[in-house]
């Protein structure tokens, strides 16, 4: 975009091309400082393990019993997310109602809430002497401690990301077709899933996938409303926290595992983000 | 005219992110012109004690300022051999600072233990669970919160429901039946005086310090010296100090009557 602008204009003598040089080697230091800043430490943490210990540390069980429990919760998470945030979504990308500011601020919330401070707002809410916890307690349901506290933790956390792109989505749907669909008499929600859903699927699960990328990725929340727990509510995260101690091998491996699962998460957003109506 | 405003946002983020830069830097310069700085790594179990241990050493030594990291012993160890900079190290256990020693990064000479701790159940105030014993811990469906085996008081719970195991038929099964409640293992002390403070766990098994710290919120169920375990806490200077008068310096003042007086406040067995 910058060249073929400059292309049009004739040769400004070597001043004008001594500066059109430097910014464009400045730019390309700038460039390479940044990609070299995040991919070092990325591959510093396949340098310091060799591929023996790797394979050997996923028959640990505590790795193992980690890795199952993350994919668990993270999967459940991202139900409980899909049936909640796709009506919040669909209501708020087809109505303008009074408040909607409001709700969208608020389901907003918890992506830039610091881990540390939701997990402590779980914890006050749902605790055991928490604001509703209480009453909970009375009829002997106590959610801290356990792995729906780990899931309650991810889904709170979480939310914002699909509900996001749910909303973009729905809304990036060509209206004309919702329209003639409802003038053919076809129910709402008959249009709703025959045409709305099919035409945002690709945004939809690109959101989802997002959202589970970060219930996968859930620490302070969990640690601090969850506890830690082998085989119950130690995710991940947690194990790699756990096992820093003298042999840093399964923290090694589950940190290279989670970085193959970051990787996969953003491949497959690129892809579907290419599949997407009006993509920009 | 969609470019143009987009590089002046980015020219005006940049503008921003600069002069942050600008202003931290300037603020460090200040400081660091006016102070030596000391590094201190020391266990989460020191961090009220040292607090203030380091607020009267300022006020007694003008001209060094004394910066704290308080974490698991375990963890502090492990940022220390993978390369952090610190100029003292105060571990809540002797396994963890031999780790560092053997790492060849502490100076031997200046290894001392300046401070011994037990410990000790704790319940919340209001004792829901009912628990008036240690027997009481082994009722089902308690909700107990102990160290992970990665930190010292993990590994002396474990150590003392063993000796309450094998010591007489009134703990039999002691240790399996209190395992049973276990519903998290923490990493950190502090986290595990947080769920009982907040009510959220029934018990926790925590030094003597932290109950001490945790004021009216917790009540205690004390463990007998027999079976109990009696903590040793380790400081020493690193080799790689670049102020190692100041980091000795400080070490003193932790060994002396004023710091021993500062540790015994905060629960503390003295060793002086």
């Amino acid at each position: 975009m910058f060249d073929q602008r400059v292309g049009t204009i004739k040769a400004k003598g070597w001043r004008y091309d001594l500066e059109r040089y430097a910014l464009r080697f400045a730019l390309g230091g700038m460039v390479i400082v940044a990609i070299a800043f995040i991919s070092i430490p990325i591959a510093s943490l396949f340098l310091r393990i060799d591929l023996q210990d790797f394979l050997a540390s996923l028959s640990d069980p505590a790795v193992i019993d980690a890795l199952w429990l993350s994919l668990l919760t993270a999967t459940a998470s991202t139900a409980i997310v899909l049936a909640f945030g796709t009506p919040i979504a669909y209501l708020n990308a087809h109505n303008n109602y009074w408040g909607r500011a409001i709700v969208d601020t608020i389901t907003d919330i918890p992506a830039v809430l610091p881990p540390a401070v939701a997990g402590l707002a779980l914890l006050m809410a749902f605790g055991r002497r928490g604001v509703l916890g209480q009453y909970f307690h009375l009829f002997g349901i106590d959610i801290a401690f356990t792995t729906t506290a780990v899931v309650l933790a991810q889904v709170f956390v979480a939310s914002p990301f699909y509900i996001r792109q749910a909303r973009i989505s729905f809304q990036s749907v060509d209206s004309q077709f919702e329209d003639a669909a409802r003038t053919m008499g076809s129910s709402r929600l008959r249009t709703f899933s025959r045409i709305s859903l099919p035409l945002a699927s690709a945004g939809l699960l690109s959101g989802a996938i997002m959202a589970w990328a970060r219930a996968l990725g859930e620490f302070g929340a969990t640690i601090m409303f969850a506890g830690n727990m082998p085989g119950k509510t130690q995710t991940m995260p947690l194990a790699i926290y756990t096992s820093l101690e003298g042999d840093l091998t399964p923290a090694l491996s589950i940190s290279i595992i989670l970085v193959a699962i970051s990787f996969g998460v953003i491949l497959a957003v690129k892809f579907l983000g290419r599949r997407m109506p009006n993509a920009s | 005219m969609k470019n143009t405003k987009m590089i002046v946002a980015i020219a005006a983020v940049l503008v921003v992110a600069m002069v942050a830069v600008a202003a931290v830097s300037m603020n460090g310069g200040k400081s660091s012109a006016a102070s030596t700085e000391v590094t201190v790594f020391a266990a989460a179990s020191l961090s009220k004690a040292f607090t203030e241990i380091g607020e009267q050493y300022e006020a007694e030594h003008s001209g060094v300022k004394i910066n704290f990291n308080f974490d698991g012993s375990a963890n502090l160890k492990t940022q220390l051999v993978n390369g952090a900079t610190a100029d003292v190290f105060a571990s809540a256990d002797n396994k963890n600072m031999n780790l560092t020693q053997i790492a060849g990064l502490m100076d031997n000479s200046t290894v001392k233990t300046f401070v011994k701790n037990k410990v000790t159940v704790i319940i919340p105030s209001g004792n829901p669970a009912g628990i008036t014993s240690l027997t009481d811990l082994t009722k089902s469906g308690l909700k107990i919160v102990i160290g992970d085996t990665t930190v010292p008081i993990g590994n002396y719970t474990r150590t003392i429901l063993k000796n309450l195991d094998n010591s007489s038929s009134e703990f039999t099964d002691y240790e399996a039946k209190v395992m049973a409640n276990v519903v998290s293992q923490e990493s950190n002390v502090n986290n595990v005086v947080t769920k009982v403070a907040l009510g959220e766990a029934d018990a926790g098994f925590v030094y003597t310090t932290d109950a001490a710290g945790a004021g009216s919120n917790v009540s205690l169920i004390s463990i007998p010296d027999e079976y109990n375990v009696i903590a040793v806490y380790p400081i020493g200077a690193l080799l790689s100090t670049t102020h190692s008068a100041e980091a000795i310096s400080f070490i003193e003042y932790v060994l002396s009557t004023e710091g021993q007086a500062i540790l015994s406040k905060y629960g503390f067995i003295t060793v002086i």
